[in-house]
């Protein structure tokens, strides 16, 4: 009560105060006169709304494009080494974008593997869209066609998230997930933690992968934004191979655990 | 008198690194062949009278050691100041000399519908080379400006001050009037700025929340109310250091057309009056303005005249206006501070007995973190807001008004955050402004002389949302983006309330084209009269409007790149609104 009053009668005072420094000098000057304009001689047809965003060159429904080459980086360790990519562009409106991904690696020796995705994104709710389309595998044994069907969106805590699921030729079922995340050690120098799971419902043994889960890999990448667009980083990345796929792996004398060092960069425009 | 280097002005070492402050003088480079001159006098050239011939040309420019081309009309940036008379009819005759289509809207002028230069609601625009005669009578005083309402040329340099001098004379006598119209220039194309946005939209705040912050706020509350503090808003994906979507990371911010280090200086005398009419030009900024060593009394809002209140501070929302009047009373140099709200970086001049004087060049204030209070969001109960610390926003909440009706379309994949609790608060100064030791404006403080224009009682009320999804960069009333949405329609003559609710975390200011913004206090009464309204986050205010303007007009947030994304309605006043639009 006395704090209210204490803060009314400073408003009064300084309202005094104030109103006495600088007076009326010409209380003529008139008080809450309005004219209204007088209507429009020339009035515009009204258009449909392209033309109308044409005519006023605003656009509130135009399309753009994005490419991000998340990783792009040189991966050795655990007696390995060799190239890793993982891409990813889209061109659309806020609602539907044409949704192209790529990732694989390149092994030192040997020739390029990974997969390609061609997806319809659509922005469903507050935090998720969906995305469907083709995948298609390449490299380390014949081509592989796949149907898309996922989604991708923010989880809390600001998890960049990913879970797709693919049915292949002859009713084969494969589902990869993917989470990743920004930490801010200062505004330009960020650890990026990253994790992915595939597993299969059958084995293809060209590509050393078994049925059920198959790998965990977990990726650490510290970047420095030297731009937003142009990060170059150092990390770490670690890959299980798990179940039937880590067998088929012993089994051709490899180590289905793989600890590797990496340096890449980061680009986006 | 303590004269500074410009270099000892910087405020820190960090703002010196991301924040352009640019080059001294901010020279425009004239002409084709080169020419270097300093076209950058202290006061903006002045047209006055009531014909007027205008050139909308592409000027080069350089602001931070990079030549640009910019957008200006007569070859000036800021454009010339126009001074009108109450009671005059003026006209204009624009020309477009940009190879693109162009357009000039009177920004707060009360003018026919298709004077009103909004192409496709008023007009088709300005065709490349064609010339358009605007005409109108002038039934109204005090401050206004002019814009480019064509895509981004605003951001690129075409808006310039209006004075109109009332018809009874001053209403208050002053040696010496300047009009100080601030701006954001980027050396970036708009279009890319805004398409990097809608790729990234947190790319130009380099000041988000970091272990090191985390680590300083665990220091300072412990580890338990940090850890919730952090959680809940990264639930939530919500970032609150978010507060302008541009920053100084590529602004430069202007004055009357300078840098900071160009530092627009205005002169005085000892123991005059001085008139300072600020004009917020920018397209994406709000600036914090204050003078170190001098009360402001301001006279006016948006060229209507106050009751005259005396601040240390004000924050000037894009596209509003304050009249302030100051009485330097000592032989010295004053600065004019004007911090953008995010505290990325300022505009600066001064104020000087002679050019060529400088006053000392305050810090930049820490950045502020938005509060769970300023989304009206601290509704989950007496624990969770014992949980919360830094809740300054809840000591001017005062009681939450009715909840809120939330459009359908609100619940869609545009919209990231609704508010349950909106408050009125006029009385809240605004994020960053609370308890900082001065004394800061507030639409509560202002009280617009001589009451409404019209008695009635508002008939009817329209409630728009302010909406939007900051990752996604779509901005909306109700959820709807112009492209999805239909006209509002107001019946010739009627007298109906606004109400604006705010769910998102940003601040915006919402212009109505053609008819004044009555703004109302707690008590439903009139309080004070606008062109462009500022809405706080999570703050639910209402304005009585008089469609007295026939015709088709827009509505929409000043906030250049979020008009562009969607934040826009056409308004069409009929005499039978319900046949004006299927």
């Amino acid at each position: 009560m006395t704090a209210w009053l204490r803060r009314a009668w400073w408003l009064f005072f300084r309202l005094a105060i104030s109103t006495a420094a600088i007076a009326d000098d010409n209380p003529l000057t008139g008080a809450a006169e309005h004219v209204a304009p007088a209507p429009p001689t020339h009035v515009i047809a009204d258009v449909p709304y392209p033309q109308m965003a044409a005519m006023m060159d605003m656009n509130d429904a135009g399309r753009l494009g994005r490419l991000i080459v998340d990783q792009l980086e040189w991966r050795d360790g655990d007696g390995a080494r060799g190239g890793v990519w993982d891409a990813q562009g889209w061109y659309g409106n806020d609602y539907d974008k044409l949704w192209v991904k790529s990732e694989g690696d390149w092994p030192s020796g040997a020739g390029a593997r990974g997969r390609a995705e061609l997806l319809w994104d659509r922005i469903v709710t507050r935090w998720w869209s969906l995305q469907g389309g083709a995948r298609y595998d390449f490299g380390g044994g014949p081509g592989k066609g796949w149907a898309a069907l996922g989604v991708h969106g923010m989880a809390p805590y600001w998890v960049d998230v990913e879970a797709t699921a693919y049915v292949g030729s002859a009713g084969s079922l494969a589902v990869r997930f993917k989470a990743e995340n920004d930490l801010r050690f200062t505004q330009r120098l960020i650890l990026q933690p990253e994790l992915e799971l595939n597993a299969y419902s059958r084995p293809d043994r060209a590509r050393s992968q078994g049925a059920g889960l198959a790998d965990f890999a977990a990726g650490l990448r510290l970047r420095y934004e030297i731009r937003r667009e142009l990060a170059p980083y150092l990390g770490l990345a670690w890959m299980r191979r798990l179940g039937e796929t880590a067998q088929l792996l012993r089994g051709q004398g490899g180590d289905p655990d793989q600890l590797q060092w990496l340096v890449g960069v980061r680009l986006w425009y | 008198m303590r004269t500074l280097d410009a270099r000892d002005a910087q405020p820190s070492r960090l703002c010196r690194r991301r924040f352009v402050q640019g080059i001294a003088g901010g020279t425009l480079l004239l002409g084709a062949g080169g020419l270097f001159g300093r076209a950058h006098a202290a006061l903006p050239k002045v047209l006055s009278g009531s014909q007027f011939d205008l050139s909308i040309d592409e000027l080069a420019v350089n602001y931070t050691g990079a030549a640009r081309m910019a957008t200006a009309v007569n070859g000036q940036l800021p454009a010339p100041l126009l001074r009108w008379r109450e009671g005059d009819a003026v006209t204009l005759r624009v020309t477009n000399r940009l190879p693109v289509r162009s357009s000039i809207h009177w920004h707060g002028m009360i003018v026919p519908a298709d004077m009103d230069g909004v192409p496709g609601l008023s007009f088709p625009g300005i065709a490349p080379g064609e010339t358009f005669v605007y005409r109108f009578a002038i039934n109204q005083h005090g401050t206004y400006w002019y814009h480019s309402h064509s895509r981004f040329q605003e951001q690129t340099g075409l808006y310039g001050p209006i004075v109109i001098e009332p018809r009874g004379g001053e209403r208050h006598r002053c040696q010496r009037d300047y009009t100080v119209i601030l701006s954001d220039w980027s050396d970036v194309n708009p279009e890319h700025i805004y398409a990097t946005l809608k790729r990234q939209s947190d790319y130009f705040n380099y000041q988000q929340r970091t272990a090191g912050d985390l680590y300083a706020d665990v220091a300072r509350q412990g580890a338990r109310r940090a850890g919730a503090d952090w959680a809940m808003w990264a639930r939530m994906r919500m970032d609150r250091t978010d507060l302008l979507d541009v920053s100084g990371a590529t602004y430069t911010y202007l004055m009357n057309g300078s840098t900071p280090s160009g530092n627009w200086t205005a002169v005085f005398s000892r123991g005059e009056r001085v008139r300072l009419r600020f004009i917020n030009g920018s397209s994406m900024s709000f600036f914090d303005v204050r003078i170190p060593g001098l009360r402001m009394t301001v006279v006016a809002a948006d060229g209507q005249d106050v009751e005259p209140v005396s601040v240390d501070e004000f924050r000037i929302g894009t596209a509003e206006v304050y009249d302030v009047i100051v009485e330097p009373a000592d032989d010295r140099g004053y600065t004019i501070f004007a911090q953008a709200m995010d505290r990325s970086g300022f505009a600066r001049g001064t104020l000087a007995p002679q050019l060529g004087m400088q006053a000392q060049v305050p810090r930049l204030d820490p950045p502020p973190r938005l509060s769970m209070a300023d989304m009206g969001m601290a509704t989950t109960g007496a624990a969770a807001m014992a949980d919360m610390p830094d809740m300054p926003g809840m000591s001017h909440g005062g009681p939450a008004t009715p909840a809120p009706q939330h459009d359908r379309a609100e619940h869609g994949p545009g919209v990231d955050m609704l508010v349950d609790r909106p408050q009125q608060r006029l009385d809240d100064p605004g994020v960053g402004l609370r308890d900082n030791g001065r004394r800061v404006l507030t639409y509560a403080d202002l009280h617009t002389l001589g009451g409404a224009i019209d008695a009635r009682d508002p008939q009817r009320n329209i409630e728009l949302h302010l909406t939007g999804h900051m990752q996604r960069y779509m901005w909306s009333f109700n959820g709807r983006k112009f492209s999805e949405s239909r006209p509002l329609l107001f019946r010739y003559g009627e007298r109906l309330r606004i109400v604006l609710v705010n769910d998102t975390m940003m601040t915006h200011p919402i212009h109505l084209h053609g008819m004044w913004s009555e703004v109302e206090d707690a008590d439903g009464d009139f309080q004070l009269r606008k062109h462009t309204v500022t809405v706080q986050p999570g703050q639910r205010l209402s304005y009585r409007v008089t469609a007295d303007a026939l015709g088709r007009w827009a509505y929409h947030c000043h906030l250049l790149y979020h008009m562009e994304a969607g934040m826009f309605r056409e308004v069409v006043v009929a005499a039978n609104a319900d046949a004006a639009k299927p």
